[in-house]
């Protein structure tokens, strides 16, 4: 075992080198996820808001689904995506075990759970706001939930980062149906995991230290978007 | 505080417009409302109100703090369901009473943009003619403030916009609660304008106020509310000289309403 001092001035000068193999997999990481945090989104939201917005039967037991599927394990989405995607599977003729693909269907279904529950939270207050305004003018169902995920644009921003970081972080779904292929689907946590293993400490905590930079930039940067968008609007926006 | 030049008359108040949405063959009045109750939990917060608008003018409905006048209004605008009792817009289905209505509430609710996307929204919504948007706000006297914030407005600017937008639906009825509560004077004789013009081209007004000043110069009659009830409703010029009930008597006597 290696100086951990050591190590880190190794990952230090791999990732200040700006090393191909390692942004070969930063790349690929921030591609998949990204990917699929748009995919949910594009799924999630609409959900979340129409729950938000609707009274019906079940809704309880809709609310409790929802909240239950944010704590899917990641090894088990994984198992049920290799399950549909390898060869015998109903989805095996697409061809996608093994390719980012996978990797993205396996991220997906893991937080569009999440990113249609937090966003309900979100939306549900802000209609508790506008509802009698809405009624007022006889809006219709789609034209309330299109103002109210305009007008949420900045909550959601940061639904759709919870949903960035637990994609990004997540090991073990991406590994069973990626494989952690070298050149091919090799993502930041699983080459840390298989590195780490290895026994190769420096490639392993330059990419640690990478996956918590970008956490912490997109963080920031969202941070940033809504303090300049609080600063525009009113001391009132700042707290939604 | 307001810029008096803003605060001048231009024609989108004046010009009488069909909303495109509905095609009304009917006319929404008269108003019959009859045995309306509203219960909650702990008892009634309206009992037993009978009310019969006639077609045309300016009502006003006065009544203490908690006597159930914005109640009324939501529930005569069919935002709320009466636990008894009918509210009857000349027999018409609610649903297109509340299309043909507009309800400045007490506490402005805005959407988060700008003070002209407010206004835009209604009226994109709503089917009018987006090229209203400007002289509506020079109307209530915001046209420098168009590209702020709705959001960030003060409580008197936020009332004028939310007047804006309820004008920009062209309503049939428009139902007011305390639209001047928190306005300076200036402003308070703008909205007066305004709303006396609304009434004149035949929209009809129902106007909640505490400012008895106000209430004689635009009601043509006074709906008094004491604890849920109708106390008392009569010409404006029987109810200022003459009030009938003992609340309304002390109510306009600045005196505690029992
Ligand atoms: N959702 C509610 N739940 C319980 N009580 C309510 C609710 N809404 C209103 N009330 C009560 O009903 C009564 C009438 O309320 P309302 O808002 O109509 O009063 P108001 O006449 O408009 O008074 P103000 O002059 O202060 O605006 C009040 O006592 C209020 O506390
Ligand atoms: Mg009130």
């Amino acid at each position: 075992m290696q100086d951990i001092g050591e190590a880190f001035r190794l990952a230090l000068s791999l990732v200040l080198s700006g090393d191909a193999d390692l942004f070969e997999i930063v790349g690929l990481s921030l591609q998949v996820s990204l990917s699929a945090t748009l995919i949910a989104c594009a799924i999630g939201l609409p959900v979340g808001a129409l729950v938000a917005v609707s009274r019906f039967r079940g809704r309880g037991a809709v609310l409790v689904l929802i909240n239950a599927l944010m704590g899917l394990p990641p090894v088990v989405v994984g198992l049920l995506v290799y399950l549909y995607l390898s060869r015998s599977g109903p989805l095996g003729f697409l061809g996608l075990l093994y390719t980012p693909g996978a990797m993205i269907v396996a991220q997906t279904i893991l937080i569009v759970p999440i990113v249609a529950a937090l966003s309900r939270q979100v939306l549900e207050d802000l209609h508790g706001e506008y509802a009698e305004q809405f009624r007022s003018l006889c809006l219709t169902r789609w034209q309330s939930i299109t103002t109210l995920l305009w007008d949420g644009r900045y909550a959601l921003m940061t639904v759709g980062l919870a949903g960035f970081g637990r994609a990004a972080a997540e090991v073990g779904a991406v590994i069973i149906v990626g494989g952690n292929i070298d050149h091919l689907t090799r993502v930041m946590t699983t080459a840390i995991a298989l590195e780490t293993s290895k026994g190769d400490l420096p490639l392993a905590l330059a990419l640690g230290i990478i996956l918590l930079v970008i956490a912490l930039g997109v963080n920031a940067g969202v941070q940033m978007l809504r303090m300049s968008a609080a600063r525009q609007a009113s001391l009132g926006a700042a707290h939604v | 505080m307001s810029d008096l030049s803003d605060l001048r008359m231009t024609d989108a108040v004046r010009i009488p417009r069909r909303r495109a949405a509905y095609a009304p063959s009917l006319p929404l009045l008269p108003l019959r409302v009859s045995g309306l109750r509203l219960d909650i939990a702990q008892g009634a917060l309206l009992d037993g109100v009978e009310l019969t608008l006639p077609r045309h003018g300016c009502t006003v409905i006065m009544g203490p703090n908690g006597a159930g006048k914005s109640i009324l209004l939501k529930l005569l605008h069919g935002l709320l369901a009466p636990s008894a009792g009918s509210v009857s817009w000349n027999g018409l289905p609610a649903t297109e009473a509340t299309a043909r209505q507009a309800l400045v509430f007490q506490k402005p609710v805005l959407l988060r943009r700008s003070v002209a996307a407010n206004l835009d929204f209604v009226l994109k919504a709503r089917g009018g003619d987006r090229a209203r948007r400007d002289a509506l706000l020079a109307d209530v006297g915001l046209a420098h403030k168009a590209r702020q914030p709705a959001r960030s407005l003060s409580g008197g600017e936020a009332q004028r916009l939310a007047l804006a937008r309820a004008l920009a639906t062209d309503p049939e009825v428009l139902f007011l609660d305390e639209p001047t509560a928190s306005l300076d004077p200036a402003s308070v004789q703008v909205i007066e304008r305004i709303v006396g013009e609304a009434c004149a081209r035949g929209t009809r007004i129902v106007f909640v106020t505490h400012d008895i000043g106000q209430a004689r110069r635009i009601a043509d009659d006074v709906v008094f509310l004491h604890r849920g009830r109708v106390a008392e409703h009569s010409a404006a010029a029987e109810f200022f000289p003459e009030p009938q009930s003992q609340a309304a008597r002390d109510y306009l006597a600045g005196r505690i309403v029992l």
